[in-house]
């Protein structure tokens, strides 16, 4: 055997592929080759290397759960599938509108590379919706009255729907900081559920169709429709919250 | 008496759910991102479950992380195409890398965090080998099967993976190896 096919075959003889015929002709060319046999050596090495680094990522638990969750299959341990062992004393609106922002500022947190400058926008953002009579600037349920009310304070003017037959009260909107630039937040609620619909102009034209993503517990559906970005957020569920945008792109 | 479904779900559960680790594995490693891995790795598995009435027996860790690695490329060309974009082969396939001592990879010294970065540049193809078969140690008829290409497609990302690695451990990027120049026998 020839020192070019040699190279060719090593890794696959390392690895236990080859045949036997060509296996014994690599090990005797082995015996004869320097080059190779280094070659060889540095093969084994790489291997060992690999081995020794443990870069075999673990599940993490929660992930079977969903999964278990998903299926219909019972789940082992007794924690509840939406169960937050964080649950603040305070209900309303304030609470799931803070949280919702946090984890979607964690979501948009993850999705960027560089999250220097986004985590200070992230946190500015977060800090001012802690301040209590901050989550809601605008307290109206007349679209008529929340969309003119974004006119003067934001360079667009989003879309403000009523969804009150199909049950999403519109309970009024705010203004808030995402990505290093001011947007709009339309607040709805169904039944205990906040959903808060982020709005902001997209950069691109394009239209994209709505993604669906899950973080800890909440819900998050995005698309871009007609140079608008939208972000729906809310710990409703996701068949819903389906309904929810649905009806919001139509 | 139990239904149709619920033996189904008995036996889906039995066989297939498992192999979790696994899928999550692969599909941290494709998307290169903890929460997309367990997005990636959700979907699938409901998607399993649908195909699961046409799993015939075998290996259905192969079967599952064949479901895993589609999901995880129709994923990423939905959200993230610009990940998928190949990075360039730095290996220049017929040379020597003359002079590079097995010492130098430094088995126990290397880095997790070097190893780690160097197979997370790789491309995704090769990532993808390198990966079903240094962490999964699945075959190359395994790989093959799963990443829907001919085995001899398996042994060329495989060997080409690998060499970028050990050009990256070794510092190999500065280095210009030498062209082949002795006599072959």
């Amino acid at each position: 055997m020839r020192c070019k096919d040699t190279r060719e075959l090593i890794g696959a003889y390392i690895d236990g592929e080859l045949d036997l015929a060509r296996s014994l002709d690599i090990e005797g060319h082995l015996l004869e080759c320097s080059i190779c046999s280094r070659e060889s050596d540095n093969q084994r090495s790489l291997h060992r290397a690999i081995k020794s680094a443990e870069l075999y990522f673990e599940a993490p638990p929660a992930l079977e759960k969903r999964i278990r969750t998903g299926l219909g299959l019972s789940i082992r341990s007794e924690a509840k599938r939406w169960s937050l062992s964080w649950r603040w004393p305070i209900a309303g609106a304030s609470v799931a509108a803070t949280v919702a922002i946090l984890l979607f500022a964690a979501l948009m947190l993850n999705r960027r590379q560089n999250g220097d400058l986004l985590a200070q926008d992230v946190v500015s953002s977060h800090m001012r919706s802690l301040i209590p009579g901050h989550t809601i600037d605008v307290l109206s349920t007349d679209q008529h009255t929340v969309k003119p009310w974004f006119n003067g304070r934001l360079d667009f003017s989003p879309p403000v729907k009523d969804l009150t037959g199909i049950g999403f009260n519109l309970t009024g909107g705010r203004l808030d900081y995402v990505d290093s630039r001011p947007v709009a937040v339309v607040v709805y609620t169904r039944r205990l559920h906040t959903i808060n619909l982020y709005i902001w102009p997209s950069n691109t034209d394009a239209n994209a169709g709505d993604a669906a993503t899950a973080r800890q517990g909440y819900n998050l559906i995005h698309w871009t429709k007609e140079g608008m970005i939208f972000w729906a957020v809310s710990d409703l569920n996701t068949s819903e919250l389906h309904d929810f945008v649905k009806a919001q792109r139509e | 008496m139990r239904s149709l479904e619920q033996d189904k779900l008995a036996s889906f559960e039995r066989a297939v759910l498992p192999h979790l680790g696994a899928a999550y594995n692969l599909a941290r490693w494709l998307t290169r991102n903890e929460h997309d891995a367990e997005d990636v790795a959700q979907e699938a598995y409901m998607r399993a479950f649908k195909f699961f009435g046409g799993f015939r027996g075998g290996d259905s860790r192969s079967w599952l992380l064949t479901i895993v690695r589609n999901t995880c490329y129709t994923w990423m060309n939905q959200n993230r195409s610009r990940d998928l974009t190949t990075v360039l082969d730095e290996e220049i396939h017929t040379v020597e890398s003359e002079g590079l001592d097995p010492e130098a990879l430094l088995l126990e010294k290397v880095n997790s965090d070097v190893l780690k970065r160097a197979l997370d540049e790789l491309s995704m193809e090769f990532r993808e080998a390198v990966v079903l078969r240094e962490l999964e140690e699945m075959s190359y008829k395994e790989i093959a099967e799963i990443s829907g290409v001919p085995l001899g497609t398996v042994m060329s990302r495989l060997a080409r993976g690998r060499k970028q690695l050990q050009q990256v451990l070794t510092g190999g990027k500065g280095k210009r190896a030498r062209a082949s120049n002795f006599s072959r026998p």
